[in-house]
């Protein structure tokens, strides 16, 4: 049973670095983006293309990528998502749900529908001893450290700096925020461009994980979607949690039966949205 | 257009969607100036006050600032021009402290006489409440944390839109006690008040809006009740 827990929560690590970016746009710009799941298997293909291309390792190709996928994220918003904001959030829904199909379409186009995945160097063979039998792979604790690493980032970012509290400013109010002198645009860009950066890691991470296809974008949306409101919103630490509680509800599924897991979350998922709708950990906000 | 107006509009007009809200303002305020709007509710003022901060879009030319056209520019550019706003009921950040509240008003990073030490001064129950959640705080001061917030993006023009809404008469004393020391130090203001009294009393000129129009306009010591009355109920 040790052994279940652990492998839950360092699962949870994993869902942690799918869910932060749907956390931080939804926080910042009230913004679902259903793409979510998409964008983290376009950067893992993203990885996998790079590593050949600049003969590099798998590592290293990653963190090239970072800073094109804040690029990336930044233009993303700037070109199309801004245009969809404003009270009525189906357009942004549609768009991002439209950006979901193209991106899987165009994988299945250019990688095909096998599945592949990264070369993390042996680290996905290596372990942790922890006494009394017991070890942990070395690849989802690295995850997991990751994944604490970039909550506490995020944290530290909202709370303490100049560009956290414009991140808060134009969330409560956006017309007051902007006669301070914010440009909202940039600031929401700036959101989007980060949550990108941790896109970026959780989709290379997964791959160096286990093997990723085109079509694996909804699924990963799923998970990050119920980490979220499992978590609560308006906290990064909240949404940590809920990660870490739908990684646990997943590895208890797994261990009563091979073919229980993701349903034992979902059920935990459910469980959460009747009995506590707004979380587990939510952050009130006025 | 003149060209020692600080802030001047010809033929201001805006609407709400397909309603139209103003009807051809035609506005000055010099420097150094502190002129009082009036008028019933719904008659255009804080339409007005968001048409110079361009949170309502104006036409191009219908605003200058120091001669300049500034109507299309976004409220992020037009606050930098040295512009700054108290909005109607307050509007602080929920999610930020009074500190953190009043820190956003210094986004600009304009430069001038107004730092949080001095603010502190001025109102010093905000630095005793500097942590705290600014919807934490009373009525009045929150309302002392919307003027704070304004007064450290260090304006050239100050637009107050219902400072007194819901405050006790001896906060809104306080409040406009605080108006003679920034006139002193050049700043202009633009003040919306609901209390014709207050208005007249703290302003050197008096501006009526009736329906979206200017109905009346003149010097503050010089209007009577009845003249105000009329241009204030259009009869």
């Amino acid at each position: 049973m040790l052994d279940t827990l652990i492998q839950g929560l360092l699962l949870g690590g994993l869902y942690a670095l799918f869910a932060l970016g749907l956390s931080l746009m939804f926080g910042v710009m009230r913004l679902t983006n259903t793409a979510q799941g998409d964008f983290i298997v376009l950067a893992a293909f993203a990885v996998i293309a790079t590593v050949p291309l600049l003969a590099v390792s798998s590592w290293v190709a990653a963190v090239l990528l970072l800073p094109v996928a804040f690029g990336f994220g930044y233009a993303l918003q700037r070109g199309v998502l801004n245009g969809t904001l404003g009270r009525d959030p189906l357009p942004s829904l549609v768009v991002t749900f439209g950006l979901s199909i193209v991106i899987q379409n165009a994988l299945l186009e250019v990688f095909s529908a096998d599945p592949r995945s990264l070369d993390s160097g042996g680290f996905n063979t290596r372990s942790v001893p922890l006494g009394g039998g017991l070890a942990i792979g070395a690849l989802p604790l690295a995850i997991f450290g990751v994944a604490l690493a970039a909550t506490a980032l995020l944290q530290a970012l909202f709370d303490r700096t100049p560009l956290g509290r414009a991140f808060r400013a134009v969330s409560d109010d956006r017309e007051i925020a902007e006669l301070m002198g914010l440009d909202a645009r940039h600031v929401y860009a700036l959101a989007t461009a980060i949550a990108f950066v941790v896109i970026g890691v959780g989709g290379a991470l997964q791959a160096m994980r286990t093997t990723v296809a085109p079509s694996d974008g909804p699924l990963l949306l799923l998970f990050a979607f119920e980490a979220v409101i499992i978590g609560g919103m308006g906290s990064f630490w909240g949404t940590f949690a809920g990660a870490l509680v739908l990684g646990l509800a997943q590895q208890i599924g797994f261990r009563l039966d091979p073919g229980w897991g993701i349903w034992f979350g979902h059920l935990v998922f459910l469980a959460v949205l009747v009995l506590r709708p707004h979380g587990l950990f939510p952050r009130t906000r006025g | 257009m003149s060209q020692d107006a600080l802030i001047e509009t010809r033929g201001l007009t805006a609407h709400y969607g397909d309603a139209q809200a103003l009807f051809g303002i035609d506005f000055r305020l010099k420097a150094g100036e502190v002129v009082a709007i009036i008028g019933a509710n719904g008659a255009g003022k804080s339409t007005f006050l968001k048409a110079l901060t361009g949170l309502v879009k104006a036409s191009r030319d219908a605003v200058r600032w120091c001669g300049r056209p500034v109507g299309s520019l976004s409220p992020a550019m037009i606050v930098r021009l040295g512009l700054a706003m108290v909005p109607e009921g307050r509007r602080l950040f929920p999610s930020l402290t009074v500190e953190e509240n009043l820190r956003m008003g210094a986004f600009a990073r304009r430069s001038g006489p107004w730092d949080l030490k001095r603010l502190f001064q001025l109102f010093p129950i905000l630095e005793q409440k500097r942590r705290a959640p600014a919807t934490a705080l009373s009525g009045g001061q929150q309302q002392m944390v919307a003027i704070g917030r304004a007064l450290l993006a260090n304006p050239t023009v100050l637009l107050c839109d219902e400072l007194s809404l819901g405050l006790a008469p001896i906060v809104i004393k306080e409040i406009y006690d605080a108006v003679p020391q920034l006139t002193r130090e050049g700043m202009s203001l633009v003040i919306v008040e609901q209390d014709v009294g207050v208005a007249q009393r703290v302003s050197q000129r008096v501006v009526c809006f009736q329906e979206g129009r200017v109905s009346l306009e003149g010097a503050s010591d010089a209007l009577t009740r009845e003249q105000i009355s009329r241009a204030y109920f259009g009869v």
